[in-house]
């Protein structure tokens, strides 16, 4: 390991311990029984079988969304629509659950891949806006996300709700639904295609030649288009396909046995957390099953602590926010990094040193 | 519909509307032109409302709780730069860890404050006053329109001037615009890039802390979980598409202040209620789009010339 990347891993255990520590000190102030909290947060996981299955199935989604931002981040477009493609992607496996009414088998596949096109289609909007008028993609996918929102739920009002429970759609029939693995948990095989996305996600971006061009024009845009890369190409390509990933999450999230009916009623916030999981897996794929399931822990553990002691959920969203300061601040414990690469530089020369003399 | 258009409560609706974005789409171009997205306007907005409940229910007083609220506003603009700039961190990301920071921290400050959950309702909160303007107020027509507003609703479009005449007539507002446009130059002429950027940020959090205060005390009397409801994030699209100045931002604000006031008479109508929700949303991308390519075309002119 170079000594780099043993500094990013040592910064990302130091940032997640600080955000731990802050975290810890809110909860003393808070409750009556800090420690009691604490130790459910913490350990809540793995109290039982089925808590720990909880947090199997809630790194799901964040896998895919996680992957599909990491794509496009990856190519420096800070597009956010992923949110809002989730959004979608489960709006749309709703809709052909309930109105195609294809066999089983074949339902919940096509329900996915057409879920997967919508949100592709839908994050192409910002990129395809910044191509033809030059507008920045960040406040244009900030929009549409809550454009996402009111459609979704303007659909499933006026043709999808279920007048016998209100705001929701009617259930999602046997046939399209996705099984669960496991008895008496709801892990479902939506993990295999999640760590299946993962890994392709790594293949494109680091062994392909597209990836490559992705990434050189994430890093210096200038510098590829003067070697011939087509800059819209790779701003199209990257932002279809972290939308496709992220709205096929969103489908099969929606067909998964934690949900029975569309009732998606407010952005659930899979695109924001997916910013946190791109963040920890430094733009790689390959991690972000690790990020996810370190924040699905994290959730995890929280909810138990706030059904056995005093301490509101809302608390994750401060561990979350802090470690997420603590990673991207580059200069963070950079005196350290400096001495280490310092360190590292006076043996190689000692050793140079050795093998002449 | 025609008739609830044109009175005077509409038009007190569009200013109430109007004002909250004003507030963080001045504080979003005073960080632009120094060269900063501040998209943690979400997250400062949200902790204003919060602190305005708090501090003047504490206080008893609305202006001792906006005071507090404007320290406080501009202290989390520092906490901002301070992560910007010296620890380098993306301005994207620490934004987005601020607002989620915000997002958990209002709920259990308030929880931990007062035991309330989601909406503080046993918060006595004092909130900002209306201003009855003296004479204007008995002229008949002009008198409804223009008098009796929250005063927050005024100080919002004296700040419009005062930003305007801040960034362009004022030595530091010229720093600024150096730094945001070249900032090497400006660093040439001996000026100090990151005592400006430091300045502008907490200037933009003061700005937006208002707005935040005007939501939980003077828009609603209380303060509600996630009750910036993304009005931080249209202020940066408000912001860009008015250039970044304070005029045209004012222009964007009050397009978008109309949007929301005619969606909320639409209620009324038969038109489903979330078509008419995205009214404002779809405005800012509409015209967002519009902008970007009418600045794109020009440029493209000044180059071939």
């Amino acid at each position: 390991m170079s000594s780099t990347r043993k500094f990013e891993v040592l910064r990302t255990v130091v940032a997640i311990l600080i955000a731990l520590l802050i975290s810890f000190g809110v909860i003393f102030l808070v409750s009556d029984d800090p420690l009691n909290a604490i130790s459910w947060l913490l350990t809540g996981p793995l109290k039982s079988q089925r808590n720990f299955f909880n947090v199997v199935e809630s790194m799901i989604p964040l896998i895919f969304t996680g992957t599909g931002v990491c794509i496009m981040f990856s190519a420096n477009q800070i597009n956010l629509a992923s949110e809002g493609a989730f959004h979608i992607g489960g709006l749309v496996s709703a809709v052909v659950a309930l109105k195609l009414a294809l066999p089983a088998g074949i339902s919940p596949v096509v329900a996915i891949l057409l879920s997967a096109c919508a949100g592709a289609l839908f994050t192409a909007i910002p990129a395809i806006l910044k191509i033809k008028t030059s507008a920045d993609e960040l406040v244009s996918s900030l929009m549409i996300n809550y454009l996402a929102l009111y459609f979704s739920t303007f659909i499933m009002k006026y043709f999808l709700q279920d007048p016998a429970v209100g705001s929701a759609s009617y259930p999602i029939p046997e046939a399209s639904t996705l099984p669960t693995l496991i008895a008496r948990t709801r892990v479902h095989p939506g993990i295999f295609v999640a760590l299946a996305v993962a890994v392709l996600g790594y293949v494109f971006l680091y062994k392909t030649k597209i990836g490559y061009q992705l990434r050189l024009t994430g890093e210096n845009q200038q510098f590829a288009e003067y070697s011939g890369i087509s800059i819209v190409k790779v701003i199209l390509i990257s932002q279809l396909l972290g939308g496709f990933i992220a709205g096929m999450g969103g489908g099969i999230e929606l067909l998964s046995p934690i949900y029975d009916r569309f009732s998606w009623t407010s952005l659930l916030g899979y695109g924001w957390d997916a910013i946190i999981i791109c963040t920890l897996a430094k733009k790689n794929p390959l991690y972000t099953p690790l990020s996810a399931f370190f924040l699905a822990y994290l959730r995890t553990g929280a909810s138990i602590m706030a059904r056995y002691s005093d301490v509101s959920l809302e608390i994750v969203q401060i561990i979350q926010g802090v470690v997420i300061l603590f990673i991207v601040a580059q200069q963070f414990l950079s005196r350290y990094k400096h001495k280490m690469i310092a360190r590292e530089a006076k043996a190689a020369l000692k050793e140079e040193e050795e093998e002449v003399g | 519909m025609l008739q609830t258009i044109f009175s005077a409560d509409f038009f007190a609706a569009i200013l109430r509307a109007t004002t909250p974005i004003l507030f963080a789409t001045l504080a979003a171009a005073v960080a632009a032109k120094c060269g900063i997205i501040n998209m943690a306007l979400e997250g400062m907005m949200l902790f204003s409302a919060l602190f305005g409940v708090i501090f003047s229910s504490m206080t008893q007083s609305w202006l001792a709780g906006l005071l507090i609220t404007m320290v406080l506003g501009g202290l989390i603009g520092l906490i901002l730069a301070f992560f910007v700039l010296n620890l380098k961190t993306d301005e994207i990301l620490a934004a987005i860890a601020i607002n989620l920071v915000a997002t958990g921290g209002t709920v259990l400050l308030m929880l931990a404050y007062s035991g309330d959950r989601g909406t503080s309702t046993s918060i006595q909160s004092v909130p900002a006053p209306a201003l009855h303007i003296p004479f204007l107020q008995d002229i008949p027509v002009l008198g409804d329109l223009l008098s009796g507003h929250n005063l927050l609703v005024y100080l919002a479009l004296i700040a419009v001037v005062v930003i305007h005449l801040f960034l362009y007539k004022t030595p530091l507002g010229l720093r600024i615009r150096a730094v945001g446009e070249t900032k090497n130059a400006a660093e040439s002429v001996g000026i100090s890039s990151r005592r400006v950027q430091y300045i502008a940020l907490t200037i933009s959090g003061v700005l937006v802390s208002m707005g935040g205060f005007f939501m939980s005390g003077g828009y609603m009397s209380m303060f509600t979980k996630d009750m910036a409801a993304g009005r931080g994030y249209i202020a940066l699209a408000a912001s860009s598409m008015g250039g970044n100045t304070p005029i045209g931002g004012f222009l964007v604000s009050v397009l978008f202040g109309i949007a929301q006031a005619v969606a909320n008479v639409m209620q009324l109508t038969t038109i489903p209620t979330e078509m008419i929700q995205m009214l404002p949303y779809l405005t800012t991308l509409v015209g967002l789009g519009i902008y970007s390519y009418s600045r794109m075309k020009k440029r493209q002119r000044l180059a071939g010339k």
